[in-house]
């Protein structure tokens, strides 16, 4: 049997192969027919028949079913024709359907047209095709990382359709609010539906929000051309603010919040930025011309609109700051005229009038201009700043040669002498007010001085209304000026309360040493130097009974302190004479020197001037004026041979018996010298001394510095005070080197080194 | 400035041990060194003023007018200046060895040749700020630090004069004319030479009186605007 050979083993073999193979053919063609069958069962799953709300349950289950089947087939070569047929699905139907509908609709129809046919393909259509397909999406789709089936819809929509709502769709959203722009009630709900289909699509940035933003450029850039030309200036600002307020109530309405920003800022930009300058430049109703008429609710309303915009109110900051400069530059202007018609009249009352007037002025400006700000500018601190700047102009002007700075302490001066009265603001208030004006006023050192010496004449010949008011009044300036602005002052002050103590002690002396009274009611004020400005001391010869005052206080004093000395300043004392003249005795209240030389009439009837002068022992100017004010003036108490309206030295006095008054007790003027020369020299001088003194501080400090910032480093420490002239700081800075406290760098000449 | 490095023929001349060429050498010139010195020597006690111990004004007149220069001549200023001298018109024997074995000079042949040379020599522009400078100094008074007006406007126009004519002449007008200033100190003098140097003159139109000029050129520059 071993001869089964390999003859036969192959034969074997090549049967059970070809068994095989016939065994596959078949398997294949059987295959082959089942994909037929297949095929044929995709193609024909109608889909048209879905358009229709109602299908019945059947169906359904039929082609869940043939689909379930065709996908579950173990050759996975279907799945991919399924997807594609899928997609084909949602096209036809856009396509077949849709597209159609919407092409025959226009305006507010197409609109509804356009939600219906996507809320209905959204919701039904896709929806059914999505549940039959759904065994694909679960394995296959996710499988293979494909656009899962419920972004197929979406994306079908928007491929097909995306021009036609760019264009078509959303002129037609346009156009209505366009006419709701106009005036016309529209379907608010059509276009919040139209706004949640692009929500939906996740096109609403793209499409709608672009779209919307664009017409809304147009429509306005068209009415802002219109409206500016036909409407005045604040005629046109209601209409932008109506519209801004319709826009916002819009938008908030209908639309995603985020779209309220843009759509804002395109009407501000058309409405309020492009033709601003034509707006403000308006000849009739102009900012200007608001300003000038105090339009208060149109400038307000202008504020309000204009701060929405980026930079917006620089424009209208800068008309304010011209006008209040030019209010302010008019009434000193005005001022000035009126001055100068006084000045050429000589009427010197007259012009102190104007001058405080001229004050009054600028308080009453400042406090309309303030309230401005305050009111109608929601205090805005860019309006705060130009207000200061536009008084700092016109506040720094001379009149007729007289400083602001002087102005503004004869005025306070005045204010402070005056009796308090009920009528319209009480004095603190009026302080408060001076303190304001202060401020915007350079020159503080030269007011401080001004002040300093009205203040000694207030105190000393008691002309001052309140102490408290004056009190008041240094309080206001320490805080704004600072400490050092004042201290001098405020000694002032305190001299005078201390006097009251030293007034008390010096009747208790009197009192304990009778021998010593000199027979008269003395009061003597002591004045610390230092505080007080500084007076022309005379020596001159006292008459017999002042010279035992003098003695009197002297020895009181010295029981005090042995340390301090004193010095008379008789210019600034008055004195009470008992005139015994005729007709009746009379009280002359007259200032000491004049007091001298009416004694002198005690011991001699006549005297000629050359005799007055050399009793007294008096320079010659002050003889005539004092003279001339006794013989010459209001009040003759001495009679003058000749009887000229002028002291000239050869003439001669008499006593006058027969001198008298309706009054018992008259006050004998002796007019003031004046010494505002003098003032402003002081004040000269000092300022040299407080700039040689910064630059030395900073100097010290800095070692080295370079010229220009050595020269603005001290315009600022000095700012507070005063505002210093370049070329004497310049002076002060070579004063310094030529004394080698500073030198020159020897490479870069425009830097200076400290010299320790 | 250079000065010289052998103070007087006294001074010790250091000796090495070297090779005897070189001490020959040495001692040559040293022995040409004391020479010169004792010749300038000479020259010092033929002008001194036996009095004073030092060649004095009118000392310096026969000196000038023996080497032909006038004694207002600037060259005599330079030679000042090369000697270090302190005091005008006067000179130590010390300064006046220092100045002329400075310039190798020993007899008045020498001395006129060589101030030719010295005139350069100052011109240089590192010397020449020297050289004013020390002008300025040396027209001081005692324990003075500025000079007037009159002997400033002399004294520009003689160190100042052959450089920057125009600007010596205008400043020199306008310094007569006006009041503010009476003195010159040595910073305005020094800004003055610093100004002829970088401003144009006479347009004047790189001044800027923002910058750290002194207030006296400021108002020089002002007062040139407005007679122009």
């Amino acid at each position: 049997m071993e001869e089964k050979t390999l003859k036969d083993m192959k034969e074997e073999e090549i049967r059970k192969m070809e068994k095989k193979t016939l065994k596959d053919m078949k398997e294949k063609e059987e295959k082959e027919e089942e994909m037929r069958k297949l095929e044929l069962m995709l193609s024909n799953i109608e889909i048209k028949g879905l358009s229709n709300e109602t299908l019945d349950g059947i169906k359904c289950m039929t082609l869940y079913t043939d689909i379930y089947i065709v996908a579950t087939d173990s050759n996975q070569v279907f799945n991919a024709k399924m997807y594609s047929k899928y997609k084909e699905f949602h096209n036809d139907y856009l396509n077949d359907i849709v597209l159609p509908h919407l092409r025959l609709h226009h305006g507010e129809f197409l609109l509804k047209e356009f939600e219906t046919s996507w809320a209905h393909y959204s919701k039904v259509i896709h929806n059914r095709l999505h549940l039959y397909f759904r065994y694909l999406g679960r394995y296959y789709v996710a499988r293979e990382k494909l656009l899962n089936l419920n972004d197929v819809g979406n994306r079908c929509f928007i491929d097909l359709l995306y021009e036609e709502m760019r264009s078509r769709v959303m002129d037609a959203v346009i156009c209505l609010i366009n006419k709701e722009r106009d005036g016309a009630k529209i379907d608010r709900e059509l276009v919040k539906k139209v706004v949640n289909v692009f929500e939906e699509l996740k096109l609403y940035e793209d499409i709608f929000e672009e779209r919307i933003v664009a017409g809304t450029k147009d429509y306005y850039s068209k009415k802002a051309s219109l409206w500016i030309s036909e409407n005045s200036c604040p005629e046109f600002m209601l209409k932008v603010e109506e519209c801004l307020e319709k826009e916002e109530n819009m938008v908030r309405d209908c639309m995603k919040p985020a779209t309220e920003q843009k759509i804002v800022s395109e009407v501000e930009h058309k409405l309020l930025v492009l033709h601003s300058t034509q707006l403000f430049d308006k000849e009739y109703s102009g900012l200007k011309k608001l300003l000038e008429d105090g339009k208060v609710v149109d400038l307000a309303r202008m504020y309000r609109l204009y701060s929405r915009v980026h930079d917006g109110l620089q424009h209208v900051c800068l008309a304010f700051k011209n006008h209040v400069t030019a209010q302010g530059m008019a009434l000193v202007r005005q001022t000035e005229i009126e001055v100068n018609k006084h000045v050429v009249k000589n009427d010197v009352g007259a012009l102190q009038n104007q001058q405080v007037h001229l004050i009054m002025e600028f308080i009453k400006l400042h406090e309309v201009y303030l309230s401005y700000v305050n009111d109608y500018f929601q205090s805005n601190s860019m309006f705060f700043k130009v207000l200061k700047e536009a008084f700092e102009v016109f506040c720094n002007k001379s009149i007729a040669g007289v400083s602001p700075a002087e102005l503004l302490s004869i005025f306070c001066d005045q204010t402070l002498k005056k009796k308090s009265c009920d009528n319209d603001k009480s004095t603190e208030d009026t302080i408060d007010d001076v303190v304001k004006l202060l401020v915007y006023i350079s020159d503080k050192d030269m007011f401080a001085e001004f002040h300093r010496k009205k203040l000694a004449r207030r105190l000393l010949f008691n002309k001052s209304d309140s102490d408290e008011h004056e009190r008041y009044l240094l309080t206001k300036l320490k805080q704004k000026c600072g400490r050092h602005f004042t201290s001098k002052m405020e000694g002032m002050v305190t001299d005078l309360t201390l006097c009251q103590d030293t007034t008390a002690s010096f009747t208790d002396y009197l009192r304990d040493n009778p021998d010593m009274n000199p027979g008269f009611d003395l009061t003597v004020t002591v004045l610390t130097i230092g505080f007080w400005p500084s007076y022309k001391t005379c020596t001159f010869n006292l008459p017999p009974e002042m010279l035992r005052c003098v003695e009197a206080f002297k020895q009181f004093y010295q029981t005090r302190t042995k340390r301090t000395r004193i010095t008379w300043l008789f210019s600034l004392g008055t004195c009470t004479i008992v005139g015994k003249f005729e007709p009746k005795t009379m009280d002359l209240i007259v200032t000491t020197l004049q007091a001298s030389v009416l004694l002198l009439f005690n011991s001699a009837n006549r005297l000629s001037y050359s005799d007055i002068k050399d009793q007294l022992d008096l320079p010659e100017e002050d003889v005539t004026r004092l003279l001339h004010s006794l013989s010459c003036a209001k009040y003759k108490i001495l009679k003058k041979e000749p009887d000229t309206k002028t002291i000239s030295k050869t003439d001669y006095f008499e006593f006058n018996s027969m001198f008298t008054d309706r009054l018992k007790r008259i006050k004998v003027p002796f007019p003031l010298v004046d010494d505002r020369k003098k003032v402003i020299e002081t004040v000269v001088s000092d300022r040299r001394h407080a700039i040689e003194a910064a630059i030395v501080r900073i100097m010290k400090f800095r070692k080295v510095l370079g010229h220009h910032q050595l020269m603005s480093e001290c315009a600022e420490v000095l700012s507070s005070t005063f505002r210093p002239d370049f070329k004497i700081i310049k002076l002060q800075i070579e004063s310094l080197i030529s004394r080698d406290y500073l030198e020159r760098d020897s490479k870069d000449h425009s830097v200076y080194r400290y010299l320790a | 400035m250079r000065r010289s490095s052998r103070k007087s023929g006294s001074a010790a001349i250091p000796v090495t041990s070297s090779s005897g060429v070189s001490d020959l050498f040495r001692c040559a010139t040293s022995k040409a060194v004391s020479k010169e010195m004792e010749r300038i020597d000479q020259l010092f006690h033929a002008y001194m003023d036996k009095s004073l111990g030092m060649v004095g004004p009118e000392g310096i007149e026969s000196f000038c007018l023996a080497v032909g220069i006038d004694h207002t001549d600037v060259r005599i200023l330079m030679l000042a200046w090369k000697m270090q001298a302190e005091k005008q018109g006067y000179f130590t024997l010390d300064e006046w060895r220092r100045g002329l074995s400075a310039l190798h000079a020993d007899t008045i042949l020498k001395i006129r040749k060589r101030l030719q040379e010295l005139e350069k020599e100052v011109m240089r522009p590192t010397n020449f700020l020297d050289f004013y400078v020390y002008a300025f100094c040396y027209s001081l008074a005692e324990k003075q630090k500025n000079i007037d007006i009159e002997s400033a406007c002399e004294l520009l126009t003689v160190v100042l004069g052959f450089r920057f004519p125009l600007q010596v002449s205008k400043f020199i007008e306008y310094l007569k004319s006006q009041n503010d200033y009476k003195v010159i100190n040595l910073d305005q003098w020094t800004s003055f030479l610093r100004f002829c140097n970088e401003i144009n003159f006479p347009s004047l139109d790189n001044y800027d009186a923002e910058l750290a000029w002194p207030l006296i050129l400021d108002n020089f520059v002002e007062w040139m605007r407005e007679n122009l």
